[in-house]
């Protein structure tokens, strides 16, 4: 229970720390990168639940931001529903979805798991691109309508940033409440030891399938917040590289830990803005596959020396450190 | 209400082209420590795992509690109350000493994905209640002190004793120990006597597979012995150990000098 007041004290600051930053940055370009982070964060936190706590891999998390992102704007501006309304129920939807594909997927195990779910991703393009008369295509679909609540509507950035930030904190708390729970532990013992998970009766299965089905849920709705803010999305931002962006997001953000996927988001979003600011002088010619490289990179450095992801695995490093150590033992003696 | 509380028949199980068992019977009765034992690669654990459903089994029927369980899954067999440890342990490391009883509890506790999001009314209750329980397990086997470190930093033997807590916080019918004395100690091995007798007093039934001879003659009220996937013999301790053939595949003269761990 000691733990618990300083974790309060981080969230509150937090907080403060989001309400303020609008007024402190008035370059729209930037509040709308720090709309990015936050979407990034909606999506890393449910990919952290399904990799970090419940152990499954999943290659194909992008999938579902496509899902709900397209939902979204096809149920408002194909079918008129109001954007208020296409939101949640994309994100239902993209839940929906994220069970019945469960449902095959699950029987796998492992490397064939992860094959499976990037394949679901690489068809999932696939049908983007080619439905074209549904979708828009390779172009994309655009004139999506911003959402309105009441009379107020979320159609400056800084409207969307606070929506966008608000949701993001919705998604953390019910993350942090199902992680510190019943559901949470049987989650982490699917993943210590599903055999034994199975002996004091824990469905592994129906655990992996509602995980995933809550993910997607998390992605759809994250999905729809994107389409709303930007008003404008093509399949290339829901390809299988989002899909590796993110997992490098879920692993930098130390895999099962809700509070690091705000400090992976916000990571490889910087990094890939940096990138793509500065590399491109220095890498001519290049476009996105730069991007790729170094995450690939970062990816299999933290995987190898820090497994636990980089928050978490850091903190023990640092730990372990023999000048930390000593600082520790010399504070203790005092 | 029948006194035999788990019936196997005909049980088959192949590995590839290994055949780990061939038509076992076994019939453990409601309230008896009952011991499975025999060499290396008889079949013991094989046995286990396809009554408790960890592997499905080839052939055969296993009726447990009145209900058929040969092919159901494990947790469907787990909750009707066959609940089973692991020869190779099978501890969450990642979790804590006291964690790992919690999720022990999980088949008697109800919060699920969205109650657990929405704090629901009653979550809060329900997890200090499983809190205090799973405490009380630890104290059964002694690890009590240890509930808030890192299972898979417990020492060996203390492992053992977190799956025998973890295993009886599921409050089973019938607890199936597989080589719960391996690795243990002399100490440890006496404690962990006592303990498999307050749980029989408690009204557990108990099928314990080991190798520890005195262990086992000493506990068990009745004993079947494995030989190659097949059943050599069973009855009374007394009857097997006087048994020509198990004492040719298995027990040898004088086994009692010599315990299978020191
Ligand atoms: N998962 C498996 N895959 C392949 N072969 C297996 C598997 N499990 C057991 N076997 C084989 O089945 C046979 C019986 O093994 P089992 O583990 O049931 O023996 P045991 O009686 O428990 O032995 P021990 O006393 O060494 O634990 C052995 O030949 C073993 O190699
Ligand atoms: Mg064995």
């Amino acid at each position: 229970m000691k733990t618990v007041a300083p974790a309060q004290w981080a969230g509150l600051g937090l907080v403060i720390a989001l309400a303020v930053i609008p007024l402190l940055v008035r370059n729209n370009y930037q509040i709308f990168i720090l709309i990015l982070i936050a979407v990034d964060t909606i999506l890393t936190v449910g990919l952290s639940l399904v990799m970090g706590y419940a152990g499954q891999v999943s290659l194909g998390h992008a999938t579902f931001f496509g899902v709900g992102a397209y939902a979204t704007a096809l149920l408002s501006a194909r079918f008129g529903w109001p954007p208020a309304l296409a939101l949640p129920a994309a994100a239902g939807l993209t839940a929906l979805a994220g069970y019945l594909l469960g449902v095959p997927i699950f029987r796998l195990r492992g490397h064939y798991l992860a094959m499976a779910t990037l394949g679901l991703n690489v068809i999932f393009i696939l049908i983007l691109k080619n439905e074209a008369e549904v979708t828009g295509g390779p172009s994309g679909f655009t004139d999506i309508p911003p959402l309105a609540l009441g009379g107020l509507t979320f159609d400056s950035d800084v409207k969307m940033y606070y929506l966008v930030w608000a949701v993001t904190l919705g998604v953390l708390w019910l993350s942090l409440n199902v992680v510190n729970s019943r559901v949470g532990r049987a989650l982490r013992a699917i993943h210590a030891s599903e055999v034994a998970a199975e002996a004091l009766g824990v469905d592994a299965n129906a655990y992996k399938l509602k995980v995933f089905a809550m993910a997607a849920g998390f992605a759809g709705l994250a999905g729809g917040l994107y389409a709303q803010a930007i008003h404008f999305i093509s399949p290339s931002s829901f390809d299988v590289l989002v899909s590796i962006e993110l997992v490098t997001m879920a692993a930098v953000g130390g895999l099962a830990s809700v509070w690091g996927s705000i400090f992976g988001a916000a990571t490889v979003v910087l990094l890939a803005q940096f990138i793509r600011d500065r590399m491109g002088v220095l890498l001519a010619g290049a476009s996105g596959e730069q991007e790729i490289i170094v995450f690939g990179l970062l990816l299999v450095v933290i995987m190898v020396f820090l497994p636990e992801g980089l928050t978490v695995g850091g903190l023990r490093v640092l730990r372990a450190w023999p000048i930390t150590r000593r600082l520790r033992a010399a504070r203790d003696q005092t | 209400m029948s006194d035999t509380l788990l019936q196997a028949r005909q049980i088959y199980k192949a590995f590839g082209g290994v055949q780990a068992v061939t038509g076992v019977d076994l019939a453990i009765q409601r309230g008896e420590i009952f011991a499975l034992i025999g060499p290396n690669g008889a079949g013991k654990t094989t046995t286990f795992n396809v009554i408790s459903g960890t592997h499905a089994l080839d052939q055969g029927e296993v009726i447990f509690d009145g209900h058929a369980i040969h092919g159901q899954a494990a947790h469907r067999i787990a909750a009707l109350g066959l609940v089973r440890t692991f020869q190779n342990l099978q501890i969450f490391g990642t979790l804590t000493v006291l964690e790992n009883v919690m999720v022990g509890r999980h088949m008697h506790t109800r919060t699920g994905f969205v109650t657990a999001a929405l704090r629901w009314p009653g979550v809060r209750a329900e997890e200090r209640e499983t809190r205090a329980r799973a405490q009380a397990y630890l104290k059964v086997v002694g690890l009590d002190g240890r509930a808030d470190e890192p299972a898979g930093s417990l020492p060996f033997g203390q492992q053992r004793l977190l799956e025998i807590a973890r295993a009886l916080a599921a409050e089973p019918k019938l607890l199936m120990l597989d080589e719960p004395a391996a690795g243990l100690t002399r100490p440890e091995i006496d404690a962990l006597n006592s303990l498999i007798r307050r749980i029989q007093a408690e009204g557990v039934t108990i099928v314990l597979v080991e190798h520890d001879m005195n262990l086992v003659m000493g506990l068990a009220n009745r004993v079947a012995v494995l030989h190659y996937g097949r059943k050599l013999a069973d009855g009374t301790p007394a009857e097997v150990q006087a048994d020509e053939r198990v004492i040719g595949a298995y027990l040898g003269v004088g086994w009692d000098a010599a315990p299978a761990y020191a």
